[in-house]
């Protein structure tokens, strides 16, 4: 459970790998190559790579993260030119163009891409373990949610149907502070998330989510507890959206006060700074993360910038097995 | 061979693929040892186990949430509600996850919704729905409704085998109608979806249908033929996608249409009928397309309210009426 200086040094790795890939997408955002929303987890970094770093692929462990998790998708294989590829629209994008932003999946490295109603993939992860636990495979499942989607019906009875079946599911609540505009003091009369699974039965931790450390050690005890047959756990991560729900959005609404604080608690400074104070990283071992990143996001983002575009009948087909084509709309046009 | 009702046709067919692939698994509110509210799932328990025969809270979207990722994962579920009229409170899973995920991820959900549908037993307005319309504006969804035991049995296991999900519709009036009994074949057998049935050959006037109203449909038509009008019958039997040969087929043959159907008027399975006949048989018509469906109402409880609301043989008779004036 001890982390040694690589993998400390891999956790630096992916919340910067996080951080600089957001950073081009933003670019090429207002360069207007990605069209529709762009959606970054800044200052959410050490929540998302943290936890899914609990996971063991090996073990056939499944993970499904929400659009401000990249960090998780990257720690569990996904490759920053598929991310590139998918927000650039390309055709060989794992979507085809069809879906956006981190909507993507691959169930080989185990990760399964959400969809835009939230609770929903709560309720489809709890099928993927009902899955594995009949096929005798001793996987565990994670997937995560914002405080937020906690108030739909689908996160209620997906939670409840965890705990009452007991599958080896780990909930990662990610308490970022707003849901779009609206503050958790509107959406809830509770101050933790963490309250909404007790009434099910089911454990739970809160914890600080701009320490990586932290996060990395509570999703570890839950994997392991799932993977003994303990049943699902649910951990509340305290952390703050650091910009607008997406791209379009000024966070007017946030109060700058709040900002200030929560940029003193940067978790890519917090980890870089422990590194060095607990000497177990030199500034020159950061130095070289950060080039490993910057050479790496170079060489992907030119790699998805060299993609083709879909053709536009690419829309047609894959929607029923067999490949049996909608008819096309306009008269006269048969396939 | 002995004759069963379309309730143990569904049950047998679900028993047969439980036995011949272990991936099958159910699971629903109160289908283990009730056996389900219509005891579909009666001794499947006992049989399969607790883990293949899985009684779940009252959560509907927790229910078909857990089929799709199950499905992804190479099992092949099949999840009851416990009346159709709850498939609303998963409409978000179906709509947005289910039918997507191939599209979107190349990934299939090889997963049945099943569950009873149907009025005339006056079961209210929260017991008697007819959903198919809420999804035909669904692509990637199929529908499924049979009329007779033969069917049933046939187009569960082809469900179970789909490749996509299935919407499996059950008309509760048909269910244990001791009229509709039927032999139906020991061997294993499928009736591959997509595919209508013609149930009457007429010559003069086609009436399409489904589910319960097929009867219906064929009270109307030996009425019509002492009237000297020869009315054939297709059963669409599959409702998404539907079998647009054997509906233009007929047409051509008889250039006259009613298109019945149990669920409300508008927006309905007759309409999107309407619409592919006219786009693709408008020369072969002498007669508009006539529809004959229940009233745009919830549904009533009350036996005259309900039998108002629903399609009679006497407003199938009105309308082909209507038709042979052409």
């Amino acid at each position: 459970m001890e982390l040694d200086k690589r993998q400390q040094l891999e956790l630096l790795f992916f919340m910067r790998l996080t951080r600089s890939l957001e950073d081009r997408l933003d670019n090429l955002y207002k360069q207007g190559k990605i069209v529709g929303g762009l959606f970054r987890s800044l200052g959410q970094e050490a929540t998302a790579v943290g936890s899914a770093y609990a996971l063991d692929g090996k073990k056939g462990d499944m993970l499904s993260p929400l659009t401000r998790d990249l960090g998780a998708l990257l720690v569990k294989g996904a490759l920053p030119r598929e991310v590139f590829a998918s927000y650039l629209w390309r055709a060989t994008s794992l979507s085809r163009g069809r879906d956006q932003n981190i909507h993507i999946t691959d169930l080989k490295r185990g990760f399964i891409g959400t969809i835009s109603p939230l609770g929903t993939l709560i309720a489809v992860m709890n099928g993927v373990m009902l899955a594995t636990r009949m096929q005798k495979k001793q996987s565990v499942g994670m997937v995560y949610i914002g405080d937020g989607g906690t108030s739909t019906g689908a996160f209620h009875e997906a939670a409840n149907f965890a705990a009452v079946q007991n599958l080896p599911l780990v909930i990662i609540g990610e308490n970022n502070s707003y849901a779009y505009t609206t503050p958790t003091t509107r959406q809830m009369r509770i101050l933790n998330l963490a309250d909404r699974v007790k009434a099910y039965g089911m454990p739970s931790e809160i914890i600080d989510g701009n320490d990586v450390m932290a996060v990395y050690g509570s999703a570890q005890r839950a994997v392991d507890r799932a993977r003994e047959g303990g049943g699902p756990t649910f951990i509340e991560a305290k952390t703050f959206r650091m910009r607008g729900h997406a791209a379009h959005d000024d966070q007017s609404y946030v109060a700058k006060e709040l900002l200030d604080q929560w940029r003193k608690r940067d978790p890519i400074a917090h980890l870089e700074k422990a590194l060095k104070d607990n000497k177990v990283a030199s500034a020159g071992d950061i130095e070289q993360v950060n080039k490993r990143v910057a050479s790496l996001l170079d060489e992907d983002l030119a790699w998805a910038e060299s993609q083709p575009s879909p053709a536009p009948e690419d829309a047609l087909g894959g929607v029923y097995a067999g490949d049996v084509k909608p008819k096309a709309v306009s008269a006269g046009s048969e396939d | 061979m002995s004759s069963i009702t379309l309730l143990e046709a569904i049950r047998q067919g679900l028993w047969e693929e439980m036995e011949r692939d272990d991936r099958v698994f159910l699971l629903g509110e109160d289908i283990g040892i009730y056996g389900g509210a219509f005891k579909v799932t009666d001794g499947f328990v006992r049989r399969f186990g607790e883990e293949r025969v899985v009684d779940t809270p009252i959560s509907e979207s927790a229910i078909v949430g857990a089929a799709c990722g199950a499905a992804m994962m190479g099992m092949r579920p099949v999840a009851e509600m416990q009346f159709i009229d709850f498939i609303s409170c998963c409409f978000d899973i179906l709509r947005n996850y289910a039918a997507t995920s191939r599209y979107r991820q190349d990934i299939g959900i090889p997963m049945v919704v099943r569950g009873p549908c149907g009025g005339g037993v006056h079961g209210g307005p929260f017991h008697s729905q007819n959903v198919e319309s809420f999804f035909l504006n669904t692509p990637g969804l199929k529908m499924v409704e049979p009329s007779t035991p033969y069917d049933a049995k046939g187009l569960i296991k082809a469900a179970i085998r789909d490749e996509d999900p299935v919407l499996f519709f059950e008309h509760k009036f048909l269910y244990r109608n001791p009229k509709i009994k039927q032999e139906v074949p020991a061997d294993d057998y499928i009736v591959p979806i997509g595919k209508a049935a013609i149930r009457r050959e007429g010559r003069d006037l086609s009436i399409i249908t489904y589910g319960a109203m097929v009867y219906t449909a064929l009270d109307a038509a030996d009425r019509l033929k002492d009237e000297g009008v020869d009315a054939e019958i297709i059963d669409l039997r599959t409702l998404l996608p539907f079998d647009r040969e054997a509906v233009l087929e007929s047409v051509k043959k008889t250039s006259k249409v009613i298109i019945l159907h149990e669920a409300t008027r508008t927006g309905g399975m007759a309409g999107e009928l309407t619409a592919v006949i006219n786009e693709e048989a408008f020369e072969y018509l002498d007669g508009p397309v006539m529809r004959v469906t229940s009233i745009d109402t919830p549904v009533p409880y009350a036996p005259p309210l309900e039998e108002f609301f629903m399609p009679q043989v006497d407003d199938v008779l009105k309308a082909a009426r209507a038709l042979a004036a052409y």
